[in-house]
């Protein structure tokens, strides 16, 4: 429960810690987000992010966003628990819009529209910026029905679900260990499969982006290596942006890294910022910021 | 008994005091046969029941059951009524009361659970439903009668079959409403999320998502609710149906809708207000049936929830 | 391949009306969503019609009827005479014969269900208390006049009436015993597993951790649970209309085993139509009285009730 006006609230964090490492968040924040993209002439910026804050209520979630998603790439967001990377990246598909009291302000451009404005229709957006959750979630339905349930509601024919059901299990590397038992129960199949499936289901509508978040948190080594083999193989139909615990999968499959960190203000509550946004391969090699280089050298969180 | 001891005493007394003595719990042995005891009266005299209403309406369940079951009702003498209306208008008036109270309860439930997410009407709602589980049926009787059955004349026909099913459809609202929402909340809210996460809008993720996965439980409230109407006279009586007797005549099965009628509860009361013991057998033959049933409906609610609950 | 669904392509050239929805399936959700407000305010209006049916039709009884009347010997409707204690003492007489009846065995049962009981017999018994609780209210009545009255309560009392209100207690009580042992059940599961732990690690058996530690934990919700058995006493009307007879006419007396009417029997004795008819039209305006009487009552015992549940609930 706070007292103090929202819009104070950025003011009060500049503190003499903070204050050192200034120079690293004025990067990757506001208007200096535009240039980092253009550097990289040849890709095609789907989502430009400037100055987003997220509420629940009266708290607040996240601080000051401002970074470009480019396409065909796959971002990478990490941090601690709590640092707000799983709070943004449900801001792409505006899946915060089912939270009650939950509120975005500043800027998310989609491909040069405004997604939070009144004319667009939050389901339109969850249909072009699918997603797959942290525990897979497939419907208690048959495997087919899994993957025809979104094309169904986008208007597919029945004609064409057959198709879209291969097309979309075999684009996820399922088709083959499922071809046979279709109509079959999807809990009937074990985890990593489940959590293709959730793939599948995903790209079956056609999207132009893909979030995922923390997708591998609930499965063995070997279900998570498929799914990063999965993930590097779509990244060349779309775009895709995921929200993971695990650096060295950030490492592995991401070519953009953000890192997330959180910061608690005087009454204890603990609002996240993004610290820096750069090439997978700096994060990892050369990060700018301290903060960065103490938790990917696994000194904090 | 002394509590405080000496360390000496504690070791050498030590092995007895540790072992189990017989007849030492006496207060809890007692307490638990007395426990034992309330349950076994709570539970048992539901076998006394049935029993002592089987003893009592013996020589009609024996002998003329089936003409029990198949004739109607007769102020003349006990031998030659029977319950035949009462099952069909305990029947009509359940079915009635199922088309008004499970849309509505369940519609409420949605509204409760996925629309306002304690805003303030849904507050009000809330409130309104747990003060309605309370209000006595008697009650639902005099809304029925006024309302159901004279204000909305032109549709009910009066005190019809249709007014009574309206009247415990008000009555059983709160049972299927207060089900129905415990229903949609055990739905997880990872299904909800998938449908979302692939473009549905709200109504497709509850007709296609959320409604079938609460559906059996759903299905158990709903059962749970018209084995309580079944069971309901008290209401029914001020809306008519203590008076009335649907005819046998020309009328079809549509018509008698809209026609004098009775319930089987309402006839039990009929029977047991005659004087005379022959009425009394037929009072408890009538019991018989209508536990049987009610016990039916239920087993029935609770075999389906047993049988679809789901561990998500 | 070609694409499968009629859409937009993605990427640059995105215009704002591409990020909507048909209109087909907007109008679908907004026509749903006003369905289930609609069916919500249905409920509230079920409570509006009931208090407005009952004011309404009470306030015409109050404002003909003389006040001394409301105080005369019995209740006797169709010559005019209200005496509202005959029915009150009655009722409470029955209700509370009926709590001496259910509230021992009912939380007996229940402290047994939630204390001592095998998983497996509690995964028995608890279906059957909801199956007892099941049992229509008229098998009791009937229950009541041709097996309590002749076969146990002759036999204590030699010049008891066939209607008698002992035996419509009891009956009520054997009635609300799912009830009250239901939420007593509840009460005593909703006391922390740790209060027990700490009176047993102290060497308390477990009579005495029922007892000194568990039960008064848990007394707000027993004393909800007598409450709201009280209330679902009070309104019950079928074992009282069969069992202690005076609906239709009572003198007032203070005698158990004598008829005596209720509130609720002589609702019932009213709606059985005869007196909407012939007599003292007053006498029908009556019942819409008792209704009200009966309404509130039950609304701020129901209500009492909650509130003590509520705050159960938030303590643990």
């Amino acid at each position: 429960m706070t007292q103090e006006p929202d819009a104070t609230v950025p003011e009060v964090t500049v503190t003499a810690e903070t204050a050192a490492s200034q120079h690293t968040r004025i990067d990757v924040s506001g208007a200096a987000a535009a240039p980092m993209a253009a550097n990289r002439a040849d890709t095609q910026t789907v989502f430009h992010c400037d100055g987003v804050h997220v509420y629940y209520a009266d708290f607040l979630a996240l601080r000051n966003v401002s970074l470009n998603i480019a396409a065909h790439e796959v971002t990478a967001f990490i941090g601690p628990s709590g640092c707000g990377k799983t709070t943004f990246l449900r801001c792409f598909n505006r899946m915060n819009d089912l939270i009650e009291g939950a509120r975005v302000e500043g800027s998310i451009n989609y491909h040069g529209v405004e997604l939070y404005q009144d004319e667009v229709d939050p389901v339109e957006v969850r249909r072009r910026v699918g997603m797959v959750f942290q525990k897979p979630n497939p419907f208690p339905k048959s495997i087919y029905d899994n993957i025809a349930y979104g094309p169904r509601l986008a208007g597919a024919k029945r004609s064409e679900l057959d198709d879209i059901v291969e097309r979309s299990l075999t684009r996820a590397a399922l088709w083959d260990e499922v071809r046979d038992r279709l109509k079959t129960s999807a809990y009937g199949l074990s985890g990593g499969q489940q959590q293709r499936l959730c793939i599948a289901r995903a790209i079956a509508v056609q999207p132009d982006v893909v979030l995922m978040d923390e997708p591998c948190s609930a499965l063995d080594p070997i279900a998570t290596g498929r799914i990063e083999e999965l993930i590097a193989e779509l990244k060349t139909e779309y775009t895709i942006i995921i929200v993971t615990h695990n650096m060295q999968q950030a490492a592995r499959i991401s070519d953009m890294t953000a890192f997330f960190s959180v910061q608690a203000n005087e009454m204890g509550q603990r609002t996240g910022e993004l610290v820096e946004y750069a090439p997978t391969s700096l994060i990892f090699t050369n990060p700018d910021d301290p903060r960065t280089e103490a938790y990917i050298t696994g000194r904090v969180g | 008994m002394t509590i405080l001891t000496t360390p000496a005493g504690i070791a050498t007394g030590a092995a007895d005091a540790l072992r189990k003595r017989p007849g030492a719990d006496v207060a809890g042995a007692t307490f638990k046969w007395l426990l034992i005891g309330a349950t076994v009266f709570a539970t048992g005299f539901l076998a006394v029941l049935l029993a002592v209403m089987i003893v009592d309406g013996w020589d009609v369940l024996s002998g003329n059951l089936w003409y029990f079951l198949t004739h109607g009702f007769s102020q003349r003498s006990a031998g030659e009524a029977g319950v035949w209306q009462g099952i069909i208008g305990s029947l009509q008036v359940a079915l009635v009361t199922g088309v008004f109270a499970v849309p509505t309860g369940v519609a409420t439930a949605i509204y409760l659970v996925e629309y306002a997410q304690g805003n303030r009407f849904a507050r009000i709602v809330e409130l309104n439903i747990r003060n309605l589980a309370g209000v006595p049926s008697i009650v639902y009787g005099l809304l029925g009668l006024a309302v159901f059955a004279q204000t909305l004349r032109g549709f009910s026909g009066g005190t019809t079959a249709i007014a009574g099913g309206m009247t415990l459809a008000a009555m059983v609202l709160p049972i299927v409403v207060i089900t129905s929402v415990e229903a949609l909340k055990a739905v997880p809210d990872s299904l909800r999320e998938a449908a979302y996460g692939v473009g549905a809008t709200k109504w497709e993720v509850l007709s296609r998502q959320v409604l079938p996965a609460a559906l059996s439980t759903i299905l158990t409230g709903t059962v749970l609710a018209l084995a309580r109407a079944l069971g309901e006279a008290a209401p029914l009586i001020l809306v008519g149906a203590a008076t009335g007797f649907m005819s046998f005549g020309d009328a079809n099965m549509l018509e008698t809708f809209t026609g004098p009628y009775t319930a089987l509860p309402v006839l039990i009361f009929n029977f047991a207000r005659q004087p005379g013991a022959d009425w009394g057998v037929n009072a408890a033959a009538a019991s018989v049936i209508i536990l049987v049933l009610v016990l039916a409906v239920n087993g029935l609610a609770i075999y389906l929830r047993n049988r679809f609950e789901r561990q998500w | 391949m070609a694409p499968p669904m009629s859409t937009t392509p993605h990427g640059p050239g995105l215009k704002v009306t591409d990020l909507r929805t048909s209109v087909r399936r907007r109008a679908w959700s907004a026509g749903a969503r006003w369905a289930f407000a609609l069916a919500a305010l249905a409920t509230v209006l079920v409570s509006a019609l009931i208090i407005w049916t009952v004011a309404s039709g009470a306030w015409t009884f109050i404002s003909q009827v003389a006040f001394d009347n409301l105080t005369e010997i019995g209740w006797f409707p169709r010559r005019g005479l209200f005496d509202l204690s005959t029915l009150l003492v009655n009722s409470v007489q029955i209700s509370v014969i009926a709590m001496l009846v259910a509230v021992p065995s009912g939380f007996g049962a229940a402290i047994y269900l939630s204390e001592y009981a095998h998983p497996k017999v509690r995964k028995v018994m608890k279906p059957t208390l909801e199956l007892l609780a099941s049992v229509p209210s008229v098998v009791l009545g009937v229950f009541a006049i041709s097996f309590i009255t002749p076969s146990i309560l002759t036999n204590f009392f030699d010049d008891i009436n066939f209607f008698n209100k002992l035996a419509a207690g009891i009956a009520v009580g054997l009635l609300v015993i799912p009830l009250i042992a239901s939420i007593a059940e509840d009460a005593l599961r909703a006391v922390p597993v740790a209060l027990r732990e700490a009176s047993s690690g102290l060497g308390a058996r477990k009579v005495t951790t029922s007892i000194r530690v568990v039960l008064p934990a848990a007394m707000s919700g027993l004393m909800a649970a007598i409450i709201v058995g009280f209330s679902r006493a009070i309104g019950e009307t079928m074992v009282v209309t069969i069992a202690s007879g005076g609906g239709d006419t009572s003198l007032f007396n203070l005698a158990l085993t004598e008829s005596g009417g209720t509130f609720t029997s002589a609702m019932a004795a009213l709606g059985l139509g005869t007196d909407q008819v012939a007599g003292n039209n007053l006498a029908f305006q009556s019942l819409y009285f008792l209704g009200a009487l009966l309404f509130a009552i039950t609304l701020v015992l129901n209500m009492l009730g909650d509130l003590i549940v509520r705050r159960l609930q938030n303590k643990y």
